[in-house]
C-alpha cells in the first residue's frame, strides 16, 4: 500500500475535487429534477409533455452518450467550457430525471384521500399542496431521492474517468500511468476513496429515513 | 394523474382561458428554445448534407459501411450485456441465497461483499478486473472471447449480481410468513422451504425488476469507451465512426437514440410483466414506481 501511503497528499485533493464535483451536481440535479417534475404535474399540457419527454429521453440514454455529447458536440458549436463544467452539467441533467421520478414517486404515494380531505374543508390548490400534499410527499420521497442521489455519487466516477482533472479517478490514472506505480495499490485506494463517499452517505441517509419515516 | 383531478375544481371559464394563455406561454418558449438550437446547429453548418448523409442516404458512401459497424457494435453490446445479466442472475441469486440461510456470523462474508460491490462505482470495478488481472496473471485469455468482453462482463456482473441478491432478498421478504411457516409445518428443511417454496414465488415478483436492471446493463456497457480497452461496443463504434467522419453531433444522435429506443421497450417490457403478474396483489417497490408510470 506504499504507493497510497507516499501520496496521500494527492489522494486527499483528488478526494476533495471528487466531493466538490459531488456536491455542484447534487444541488443542480435537485434544482433541475424539481423544476421538471413541476413541469409534469402542472396543468397546462405543453409544460406536462415536455417534462415527461425530457425524463423518457434522459433516463434511457447512457451518461455516458451525454457525457461524450457534452465534451465532443458542444465544442462543434462554438461552446467551450472546462470539462470540469461539462461534467457537472451532463451529470445534472442526467440525474435530473431520476430526481423528478423519485419526486413524483412521492406525490403518488400520498393516499387520494388525504387531499379529498383538503379540498372538502375548503383549501385551495396551493393550500392543498402545500399544507397537506407536499409535506407527505417529501417524506416519501426520502429514500428513493436518496438512493438517487447516492447513484450519482457513483456516477461521478464516470465523469472522473472522462476526464474532469484532478478527481480521484484521476489521481489513479496520473499514478499509474505517469509514476509508473503498479494498479492493484493504486486503485484499492481509489475505490477506498470513493467507498468512503458511498458508505458514509448510505449510513447518513439511513439516520434521515428514520427520522422521516412514516407509518403507513 | 389521479390527484390531478383531486386536488383542483374542474376548471371554469376564466381558469380555463388562463391555462390556455398558459400554454401558449409555455409552447413559445419551447418553440424558442428549439429555434435558439437549430439557429446555433445551423449556424455552425450542422445540417450540411455531408455530415448527415452517411446515416440517412443510402446512396451515400458511407452509408454501408456506417451502419455495418452500427450492427457489430449493437451486436457486441448485446453479448456484454446479456452475458452479465445471466452471470448476474445466477451469482445473485446464490449470494442472496446464502444471505438469508446463513447465521449470523456466516452471515458477515456475504454481506461485506454485498456492501463493497454496492458502493463502488461499477466503472472503478471494471477498471479494476482489467488491471488487477493482467497484474495477477489471471488467465482472462482462456474463457472464449476477446479479454476485454470479460472484463467488462466481470465488472458488470460482480456489480448487478448483487443487485440482483438485495432484489431476491426483497422478493421474499414480501412474501407472507405463513409460507415459510406452513412449510416448517410439513416437515420441510430451511433448504427445501427455500426451493421449492420461496424462491418459486420470489422469482415471479422478480422478473419485472430483472428486466429493468438489463436496462441498467445495457447503458453501462458503453462504459467500455470511457475506459477505453478495446471493447468495440456501440459507443466505441460511433466513436470511431464520428473519428473518421468527423460528426459526433449527428453520430452520437443517432447512437443515443438506438440505446433509448432499445431502453424505452424494456422499460415498457418491464411495466407490462409487472402488471400481468400482479394479479396476485403483491406489491414489490418497483410495483408502486410502475403504477406511478401508469398513472402518468
Amino acid at each position: 500500500m506504499s504507493p497510497v501511503i507516499d501520496n496521500l497528499d494527492l489522494y486527499w485533493s483528488g478526494f476533495l475535487t471528487s466531493l466538490e464535483f459531488i456536491v455542484y451536481s447534487l444541488i443542480g440535479s435537485m434544482i433541475l429534477g424539481t423544476v421538471i417534475a413541476a413541469f409534469r404535474v402542472s396543468p397546462i399540457p405543453a409544460l406536462r409533455a415536455f417534462g415527461s419527454a425530457w425524463v423518457t429521453l434522459i433516463r434511457n440514454c447512457p451518461l455516458t452518450i451525454v457525457l461524450f455529447f457534452m465534451g465532443f458536440g458542444l465544442p462543434e458549436l462554438g461552446i467551450n467550457y472546462s470539462f470540469f463544467f461539462f461534467g457537472v452539467t451532463g451529470l445534472v441533467i442526467y440525474t435530473s430525471a431520476f430526481v423528478c421520478e423519485a419526486l413524483r414517486s412521492g406525490i403518488n404515494a400520498v393516499d387520494a384521500g388525504q387531499a379529498e380531505a383538503a379540498r372538502a374543508i375548503g383549501l385551495t390548490f396551493s393550500q392543498t399542496m402545500s399544507e397537506v400534499v407536499l409535506p407527505q410527499a417529501f417524506r416519501s420521497a426520502v429514500p428513493p431521492l436518496g438512493s438517487v442521489q447516492i447513484a450519482m455519487f457513483k456516477n461521478s466516477a464516470v465523469a472522473g474517468a472522462f476526464g474532469i482533472g484532478g478527481d480521484l479517478f484521476s489521481v489513479g490514472k496520473n499514478l499509474t500511468s505517469a509514476q509508473g506505480y503498479s494498479y492493484i495499490p493504486v486503485l484499492t485506494g481509489v475505490a477506498i476513496g470513493y467507498l468512503i463517499i458511498t458508505l458514509s452517505a448510505g449510513a447518513c441517509l439511513a439516520l434521515i429515513e428514520r427520522k422521516v419515516a412514516i407509518a403507513r | 394523474m389521479s390527484e390531478q383531478t383531486v386536488l383542483y375544481d374542474v376548471p371554469g371559464p376564466r381558469t380555463l382561458r388562463r391555462q390556455r394563455i398558459g400554454t401558449v406561454v409555455a409552447l413559445v418558449l419551447i418553440a424558442g428554445l428549439l429555434a435558439v438550437a437549430i439557429q446555433r446547429l445551423a449556424s455552425r453548418g450542422q445540417f450540411d448534407p455531408e455530415l448527415w448523409e452517411p446515416w440517412l442516404n443510402p446512396a451515400a458512401d458511407d452509408f454501408a459501411s456506417v451502419w455495418e459497424l452500427v450492427g457489430r457494435g449493437l451486436l457486441a453490446t448485446m453479448i456484454a450485456a446479456s452475458l452479465a445479466i445471466v452471470l448476474s442472475l445466477v451469482v445473485g441469486v446464490g449470494l442472496g441465497v446464502a444471505r438469508m440461510m446463513s447465521g449470523r456470523y456466516g452471515r458477515i462474508p456475504v454481506v461485506g461483499f454485498i456492501e463493497l460491490f454496492r458502493g463502488l462505482p461499477v466503472i472503478i470495478t471494471i477498471v479494476y478486473v482489467w488491471r488487477a488481472s493482467a497484474e495477477l496473471g489471471i488467465p482472462i485469455r482462456l474463457l472464449p472471447g476477446e479479454n476485454a468482453l470479460w472484463y467488462l462482463v466481470i465488472g458488470l456482473t460482480l456489480y448487478n449480481s448483487v443487485i440482483v441478491a438485495e432484489i431476491l432478498r426483497a422478493g421474499v421478504a414480501s412474501l407472507p410468513r405463513g409460507q415459510g411457516e406452513a412449510g416448517r409445518a410439513i416437515g420441510l428443511t430451511e433448504g427445501q422451504v427455500m426451493r421449492s417454496i420461496l424462491l418459486p414465488q420470489a422469482f415471479r415478483t422478480m422478473l419485472p425488476a430483472l428486466i429493468s436492471q438489463l436496462v441498467v446493463v445495457l447503458k453501462d456497457t458503453s462504459l467500455a469507451a470511457v475506459i477505453g480497452f478495446g471493447y468495440f461496443e456501440l459507443l466505441r463504434r460511433g466513436q470511431q465512426i464520428y473519428q473518421i467522419l468527423d460528426n459526433p453531433i449527428q453520430t452520437l444522435f443517432f447512437v443515443g437514440t438506438i440505446f433509448i429506443v432499445i431502453n424505452y421497450a424494456l422499460s415498457k417490457l418491464a411495466v407490462s410483466v409487472e402488471r400481468r403478474l400482479s394479479v396476485s396483489g403483491s406489491t414489490s417497490r418497483t410495483g408502486a414506481d410502475a403504477a406511478g408510470e401508469t398513472a402518468g
